[in-house]
């Protein structure tokens, strides 16, 4: 690297001379070498999935969870440093109570997304902690319905409230990405870690801002992305995690909750079946393709 | 205070007044209706005997459409209205959207249920916001919650019960929503000694915040409208 040697990098919170803050690149840098962790946003919720690479075959199958509860509507799958991933989510849960002990209601995912945000940007400002190194993803679901204060007695009227505006903007599902740097946006599909540049080429082809996605379909998406976004480190073996966030009428009825296992299967064995689909159609295009070989390159 | 027996006497110099007693709100009530809500109370601040301020105004606006009623302490009820209105800005700023009534009745509670050994304070919270309508709720003394239809409070409710459960209609028009609180506040001034003055009124909607104002030299027939 050319800033070897300038001793910009040594610190946090100092800027080189162009402007940049190598320590924020380092922590994303970490980032990029963890497990691909992605997420999906559709109209009627949204999924959480992540890549884990097994590293000892010790390890128990099924246990050690990547994707974390922060409160009944909102979960956090991240890529980097899993004790900092940790670490992020208690604050996140932190967050999430304090919200409820003032507001006597579920936190909105936006404004979630916002304090983790800006909690994170903290951890670059100052020379005696270093960023984190970690990306995560936050998905969740805002209430459609009217929600009671917490702990209210009573109802109002029995005919319901007067005045209320037909289609009044209601609640609905949230995704956002929050980087090392505290940087944030909000997302149609997020992707992060090693397989973050196949995972977002297949997440663009979904057209997911058109809303003609299910949950479901989402689901089979999901696991068939994590797979895709493997092949580039074939030599090893993984483990795949989804959880999943669907509307009030939906499965999880507005809950954070992992993806029950028989979906999950369904999902691993149709992901597999259309990798499996891709080599043999591949070979046979090959065979009768005689310059297939030059065509191949790109 | 020194030479003063009882709070609200008379002292050598004239009137004395006794900021730490001064009590408002005597009478006020809030109601659900078919566009949104209504706040009404009268206007007497009394410091015992002594009619401290005979044309208060006791509906005081928190947000754009969440408004209150105080009854209690005057200093406890403002300074409460006055932090939980800071926070609401606060709020609006913050998560670029408009606090719903829910917002607003949570952090009323938070602060008269955390606060209920220092403070004498019983609100009715009013507020219209697009998705959720209008509503009420009404934080008594130990600072528990209530959702109601319509709420009635302070020292002079005592004797609207009777008129407000008899004449109480859900899905009112604004007239007979106006009708019905004016109404009702009319009698608790007339049997209560420690209501009078002016009937105030607050109408909260789509199209935002009305004030209405009736005076007692009409029998509180009018003016009316006044914004």
């Amino acid at each position: 690297m050319t800033s070897i040697g300038t001793g910009y990098d040594l610190s946090n919170s100092v800027f080189s001379p162009d402007g940049r803050n190598f320590q924020v690149e380092y922590a994303a840098k970490a980032v990029e070498n963890g497990g691909t962790a992605i997420g999906i946003r559709c109209k009627d919720g949204v999924v959480l999935a992540v890549e884990k690479i097994i590293t000892s075959k010790l390890l128990k199958p099924g246990a050690n969870k990547r994707i974390a509860t922060v409160d009944r509507h909102v979960g956090i799958v991240s890529a980097g440093l899993v004790p900092d991933g940790r670490h992020f989510v208690s604050r996140a849960r932190d967050e999430a109570a304090s919200w409820r002990s003032v507001y006597k209601g579920p936190i909105p995912v936006s404004a979630l997304s916002n304090r983790l945000g800006s909690y994170v940007q903290a951890y670059t400002l100052y020379s005696s902690v270093r960023p984190f190194g970690v990306t995560a993803i936050v998905g969740g679901w805002d209430s459609e319905a009217e929600l009671a204060v917490d702990g209210q007695v009573g109802s109002g009227p029995k005919s319901g409230s007067g005045g209320k505006v037909d289609g009044a903007r209601a609640g609905g599902p949230g995704l956002y990405m929050i980087e090392p740097s505290g940087l944030y946006w909000g997302y149609y599909g997020a992707a992060t870690g090693k397989g973050r540049q196949a995972a977002k080429a297949e997440l663009e082809k979904l057209d997911l801002s058109s809303g003609n996605l299910s949950l479901v379909d989402a689901v089979k998406e999901a696991a068939r992305i994590i797979y895709v976004a493997h092949e580039d480190s074939k030599d090893k073996d993984f483990e795949l995690e989804m959880s999943w966030i669907s509307s009030l009428d939906g499965p999880t009825h507005g809950r954070h909750e992992e993806v029950p296992k028989q979906l999950l299967e369904e999902a691993e064995k149709a992901a597999k079946r259309s990798l499996e689909g891709e080599d043999e159609e591949e070979e046979e295009v090959a065979k009768d393709g005689p310059n297939q070989g030059e065509r191949m390159e790109e | 205070m020194v030479g003063h027996g009882a709070s609200g006497m008379l002292g050598e110099d004239g009137i004395h007044v006794d900021m730490n007693h001064l009590k408002s709100g005597e009478v006020n009530m809030a109601i659900n209706f078919k566009d949104g809500v209504i706040l009404g109370a009268d206007s007497r601040t009394t410091t015992g005997a002594y009619i401290a301020n005979r044309v208060t105004d006791k509906l005081t606006q928190v947000h754009d459409t969440i408004w209150c009623c105080r009854s209690g302490s005057a200093a406890d009820t403002q300074a409460v209205a006055d932090i939980v209105s800071y926070h609401l800005n606060m709020y609006s700023i913050t998560n670029n959207e408009a606090p719903s009534t829910q917002v607003a009745a949570s952090l009323f509670q938070e602060l008269c249920y955390e606060n209920k050994d220092m403070l004498s304070a019983g609100i009715i919270i009013a507020g219209y916001d697009p998705r959720h309508g209008g509503q009420v709720y009404s934080i008594p003394l130990g600072g528990s919650l209530h959702k109601q239809p319509y709420s009635i409070g302070g020292s002079g409710s005592t004797y609207i019960y009777g008129y407000c459960d008899a004449n109480w209609k859900e899905n009112m028009t604004e007239e007979e929503g106006i009708n019905f609180v004016r109404g009702a506040l009319r009698e608790a001034i007339k049997w209560d000694g420690s209501s009078g003055g002016v009937i105030r009124l607050v109408v909260l909607t789509a199209k935002g915040a009305q004030r209405h104002l009736y005076l007692p030299d009409t029998d509180y027939t009018g003016p009316g409208f006044t914004n």
